[in-house]
């Protein structure tokens, strides 16, 4: 072998610019990254687009907690519109009777919808598959129907407004708006992350691949299942209160089962299990029913009938076609991708997703559970016996 | 005392029609270990075509029996076509694609038929029957459910418990492999309970249909009652599903009555959380024990 | 050496982290000193020299997708005035969006209409709870919220007087219908059945002024969900029944009447039923034209229903509105031309052209401003369909104040529509007015406004 070519060898191997191996430090740079990019775009992009934009950032953030919970936890919840409602209605409910700050109110309102969570999952802890999916699906169509009980409390059918928050004169106030709620997922998203790389990730991913072994393993396998059931209700809250910011008030009509659908579907084409897959997810829900289908519409010349249901029927073919053909999401796409790119240039062509993925092989042994697609897997089947 | 009366028939009723669509569920879950969410959008989409067939001037029992046979049809071929390829997969994916679904029909029946609501007439009539000089709240219809619904229930525990097939069927349903190396045909018995349970779903939406009306969504909410009945009762059991949606109603009837209509969610999902939390496989399953 | 290695790693770690978060803030404040450039415009919003843009935010689907017609009705005449000439010259542009009846989507919309399409004005939007999400803010811009499609007593407030209403307030209904029952059924025990709600809350304010207390017997509410489709109404049936009402008052959405309808058959209680205008459409309930169905299925009871209504019906096909309406919109709406004429549509005309007029009123300079004041000083003067004329000043925001009393009947014309025909209405007795507030309900005798030549020549 030649000086040059070793020399060029060794120049490869040291890369310019290295991803640091901390995941918080890692997470943070893409952060950084992010908060310059969108600084940006918000910029750049009118009043309205700013609007929608925020309205991405809070669905991202009521997705990475469906994600959490469906995707590398195991559990289904069908009623996460319900948690956002929880949410919503907190905030609204602290801004009408205080007049703190709307950080410390965001904040309760996670502490809130984490709480419901809680009482929602405890009792799922001892349920499997189908029956967790019915009883969220109760939730979601349950909780806001309360909030006609006691309608003088949450404002009856006008509900209690949620006035847009305001910064400084020389920013626009749909501007300001994007702001809080990016702010708002980008530390979701590191906190969440880093949660993922911790402890408590690879229990709840043990507990989704295999309670019995994971019990075996020493985790506390109901404890793992009502922690994730708390965090994934806490960012649906999260998403509820700032879904609230945005529409500048909320009532009993503001959160329908539609909204949890918009979710699931939300996941599954993101990528079920992928915390980057939900901006693709967020992007469907806040573009697809006010957007896109009504160009498509348009565009074929379909009567009003039938474009006033196009929304509806292809959140449905998302959750039916892209569960059976692609189950990976746009995210699991691109990974697949990433990873035939990476197998051309790599010495031994054959594409190694593992490698291509991440940067760190001794961290990849641990963590890998987010880069592959998890629904989708035959797992364990675990069967109640008959007879 | 008549207010008492009549609203323990009225959860009655409700309880049956609400045990219909919970049969349909344990049905399903029997024969093919799934819970179908698409199970009313369904049935809706049949009612539909049991609408059309009824003002083409033909009886309604000519509509009752071509609605039952196009969702035996309809049930069969989502199989083939849906639930099949998910076969080996985590249970998850059935879910999401059985709701998928539910949301694709319902977007599909709203384009083709719009959202109007549309009366759908009854068998017999819904007046109901005079006992003395009072008119309590129990019609000729609501025998026909109850005969109706206990017939279903009966069917199926001859199907499961009395014949051959009903056997393969729960054998496929639980541990395909061993069935298959058994020498059972896998494949035909999924696809038939798939049609057997659609057209469970079919005759509770044409119970359901007279006293609602039919629009894209009747059969979401019913549905959920269904699921509540089916999960107290345990889904793996027809009897269950027949006392747990009587529960289901009655519970509705009284919560609505004494405490108030918005209440009447919220005390399907207690209902569930409590039996849960007492039997979490439902009052009438037989106890499991979970195997690796 | 372990030890060493893992502490340096933390400090440079930190370090790095330290600078990431530095460079990102640094970056952003020296970003943000530039600040955004907000280009006021001079001109008013969504007007040029040869157009006016209007929005409207309606239930194209969802759960009020029976509503769904109405829009494209107003698009129709806005249409027919663009090819008479448009509006002062300026072609009317009308963009109606779909917020499937949930006010987070109102929301959204409405803020596209505002920031994105520029529009005027907000127009015709129909909804309780989803117009009161969007009045703060349409109200903070300055957007005029005008004609809104709903009775709530909420459209008339000196805190937001860019809103109006179209509809007679709620009250209204409640005063004119407990009016009725008050002269016609004296001496009965009456109940109520509402929805548990503004509409509900605003109707039951209105008959408390007009019928007496203690012939009220019994008040049930229900919610206006699906789930009580399922559970029924037993409860709220069997309850009035025990009470002993011959007369039941119901402000209730059309399918809930039905569902009362079928409940009160089950139960063999046979009231009087006198049903809010809102659920006033027989086609609206599935009220058959003919009740020999397989089974009466509770539709008798409909039969001699009383309701009330502003305008005309579209079973009365020798009244002149009814008679231009379909002319216009058969040839510029398609569903219209396909199917027929509903009621929504006739309302969707009315409105439509009411909007036409008081853009011409406000003048060839247009301005927001300039709307409002040609509607307070005008607006009593528009020409409509309506069996009063409007209520608009600078202070009263809701357009109709007066109501035709209507028996629903298998023995009237009936309504014919793809999905069935149904039972017709026919006017009773004189056409009432009053006001929300105290003043008593007073017969109307003016006529009907006449059908303008400029509309029937052209139409």
């Amino acid at each position: 072998m030649g000086e040059l070519q070793k020399r060029a060898q060794g120049l490869a191997a040291k890369p310019w610019f290295r991803m640091p191996r901390q995941p918080m430090l890692r997470h943070l740079t893409y952060a950084a990254v992010a908060v310059v990019f969108l600084y940006f775009l918000t910029q750049k992009l009118s009043a309205f687009n700013d609007y929608e934009v925020g309205q991405i950032a809070f669905y991202a953030v009521a997705l990475a907690g469906l994600t959490l919970l469906t995707g590398i936890n195991g559990q289904i919840s069908l009623g996460h519109g319900g948690f956002m409602a929880v949410g919503g209605f907190t905030l609204a409910l602290l801004v009408e009777h205080t007049t703190w700050n709307v950080v410390p109110e965001l904040a309760i309102a996670i502490a809130t919808s984490a709480l419901v969570g809680a009482v929602i999952g405890i009792p799922a802890t001892r349920l499997r598959g189908p029956y967790l999916a019915g009883m969220t699906l109760m939730v979601a169509l349950g909780l806001p129907y309360l909030t006609n009980q006691y309608n003088s409390f949450f404002g009856g059918d006008q509900g209690l407004t949620t006035p847009q928050p305001t910064g400084p004169a020389s920013i626009n106030p749909e501007q300001w708006l994007a702001w809080i709620q990016l702010a708002c997922a980008l530390i979701v998203l590191i906190l969440l992350g880093n949660l993922l790389r911790s402890r408590f990730g690879r229990s709840f991913r043990a507990v989704r691949d295999d309670e019995i072994a994971a019990s075996l393993a020493g985790i506390h396998v109901a404890r793992t299942k009502v922690i994730a059931f708390m965090v994934s209700a806490g960012c649906a809250g999260l998403a509820g209160a700032l879904l609230a910011l945005s529409a500048g008030g909320v009532n009993s009509a503001e959160f329908p089962l539609s909204i949890s659908i918009y979710l699931l579907a939300g996941m599954v084409i993101g990528g079920t299990g992928s915390l980057m897959g939900v901006w693709w997810g967020a992007i469907l829900i806040v573009y697809l029913p006010t957007s896109w289908a009504p160009a498509l519409a348009s565009h074929f010349h379909v009567n009003s009938q039938v474009s006033a249901n196009l929304a509806v029927i292809i959140f449905g073919l998302v959750l039916v076609v892209g569960m059976l053909v692609a189950p990976g999401g746009i995210q699991g796409a691109l990974r697949w991708v990433a990873a035939r790119v990476g197998a051309y240039f790599s010495p031994d062509g054959v594409p190694n997703m593992k490698l291509s993925l991440q940067e760190a092989p001794t961290d990849r042994a641990v963590h890998d559970g987010e880069s592959v697609t998890q629904v989708g897997e035959p797992g364990v089947q675990v069967h109640p016996t008959n007879d | 005392m008549q207010f008492f009366l009549n609203i323990t028939l009225g959860g009655i009723a409700t309880g049956m029609i609400v045990a219909a669509v919970a049969l349909g569920l344990v049905l399903i879950f029997r024969a093919t270990n799934i819970v179908n969410f698409a199970q009313g959008a369904m049935a809706m989409m049949t009612t539909y075509i049991a609408y059309a067939v009824l003002h083409q001037g033909s009886g309604y029992w000519l509509a009752f029996v071509a609605a039952l046979a196009t969702g035996l049809l309809f049930g069969a071929l989502t199989q083939v076509v849906l639930i099949r390829p998910l076969q080996g997969k985590s249970p998850l994916n059935a879910i999401i694609v059985t709701f998928g679904f539910l949301i694709f029909l319902e977007g599909v029946a709203g384009a083709i038929w719009g959202s109007q609501t549309r009366t759908y007439p009854a068998p017999f009539s819904e007046a109901g029957q005079k006992i003395g000089n009072t008119q309590i709240a129990f019609s000729p219809f609501d025998v026909f459910v109850v005969l109706a619904v206990l017939a279903l229930m009966i069917l199926m525990l001859v199907l499961f418990r009395g014949t051959d097939l009903g056997l393969r069927m729960r054998a496929v349903a639980f541990a395909p492999e061993t069935a298959r190396l058994l020498g059972v045909r896998v494949r035909p018995l999924l696809t038939l309970g798939w049609a057997l349970s659609a057209a469970a779903g079919v005759l509770a939406a044409l119970l359901v249909v007279p006293t609602s009306s039919l629009t894209p969504n009747f059969m979401d909410v019913i549905l959920i009652y269904g699921f509540t009945a089916a999960v107290v009762g345990g889904l793996d059991s027809p009897v269950g599903a027949l006392v747990g949606g009587l529960a289901t109603g009655l519970s509705l009837a009284y919560v609505g009555g004494y405490l108030g209509g918005s209440l009447e969610p919220m005390a399907a999902l207690a209902l569930v959380i409590v039996s849960l939390m007492i039997r979490p496989e439902g009052l009438f399953a037989r106890p499991a024990p979970r195997r690796v | 050496m372990k030890r060493f290695s893992l502490h340096s790693a933390r400090r440079r770690a930190r370090l790095y982290a330290t600078g990431v978060v530095a460079c990102a803030v640094v970056g952003t404040m020296a970003l943000t000193a530039s600040g955004p450039a907000n280009a006021a415009s001079v001109s008013t919003p969504g007007v040029t020299a040869t157009s006016i843009t209007l929005g409207a935010t309606e239930p194209l689907t969802g759960v009020a997708a029976n509503y769904n017609d109405i829009a494209p009705a107003m698009q129709a005449v806005f249409a027919w005035a663009n090819a008479h000439g448009g509006v002062n010259g300026r072609q009317i542009n009308f963009k109606f969006v779909d917020d499937q009846y949930t006010p987070s989507i109102t929301s959204t919309m409405t803020h596209q209409l505002v920031l994105q399409d520029n529009i005027f004005a907000d127009i015709g939007s129909l909804g309780t709870p989803t117009q009161l999400q969007v009045q703060p803010y349409l109200n903070g811009l300055k957007v005029p919220q005008l004609f809104i499609l709903s009775g709530c007593n909420c459209w008339s407030s000196s805190k937001y007087p860019y809103s109006s209403g179209y509809q007679p307030p709620y009250t209204v209904d409640g005063k004119i219908l407990g009016n009725y029952v008050a002269k016609n059924f004296s001496g009965q025990k009456v109940g109520y059945f509402t929805q548990d709600d503004e509409f509900g809350f605003d109707t039951i304010k209105g008959l408390n002024m007009e019928i007496k207390g203690s012939s009220v017997v019994n008040k049930q509410t229900y919610v206006a969900s699906t789930a009580a489709y399922v559970a029924g109404l037993q409860s709220q049936v069997a309850a009035l029944q025990a009470s002993g009402a011959k007369v039941v008052v119901m402000a209730a959405i059309p399918p809930f009447v039905g569902l009362f309808a079928t409940t009160a058959a089950t139960l063999g209680y046979t009231p009087q039923l006198v049903i809010d205008g809102v659920a006033g459409d027989p086609s609206a309930i599935g009220a058959p034209a003919a009740l020999t169905t397989p089974a009466p299925n509770g539709q008798a009871l409909l039969n001699g229903a009383i309701t009330d209504g502003y305008g005309a019906f579209e079973n009365q096909t020798s009244n002149a509105w009814v008679q231009v309406a379909t002319k216009l919109l058969t040839k510029y709406d398609s569903e219209v031309a396909k199917n027929g004429i509903t009621g929504d549509e006739l309302v969707g005309f009315n409105l439509g052209y009411t909007v036409y007029q008081a853009l011409k009123a406000a003048g060839k300079n247009l301005t927001r401003q300039g709307l409002l004041n040609a509607i307070a000083a005008d607006g009593k003067n528009f020409v409509n369909s309506g069996f009063v004329p409007y209520s608009y000043s600078s202070s009263v925001h809701f357009g109709y104040e007066g109501e035709q009393l209507y028996k629903m009947s298998t023995t009237a014309t009936p309504i014919t529509l793809p999905t069935g025909t149904f039972m017709g209405v026919s006017p009773v007795g004189p056409v009432y007015y009053t006001s929300p507030g105290a003043g008593p309900v007073k017969v109307w005798h003016g006529a009907q406004d006449k059908v303008p030549a400029s509309l029937s020549s052209t139409a």
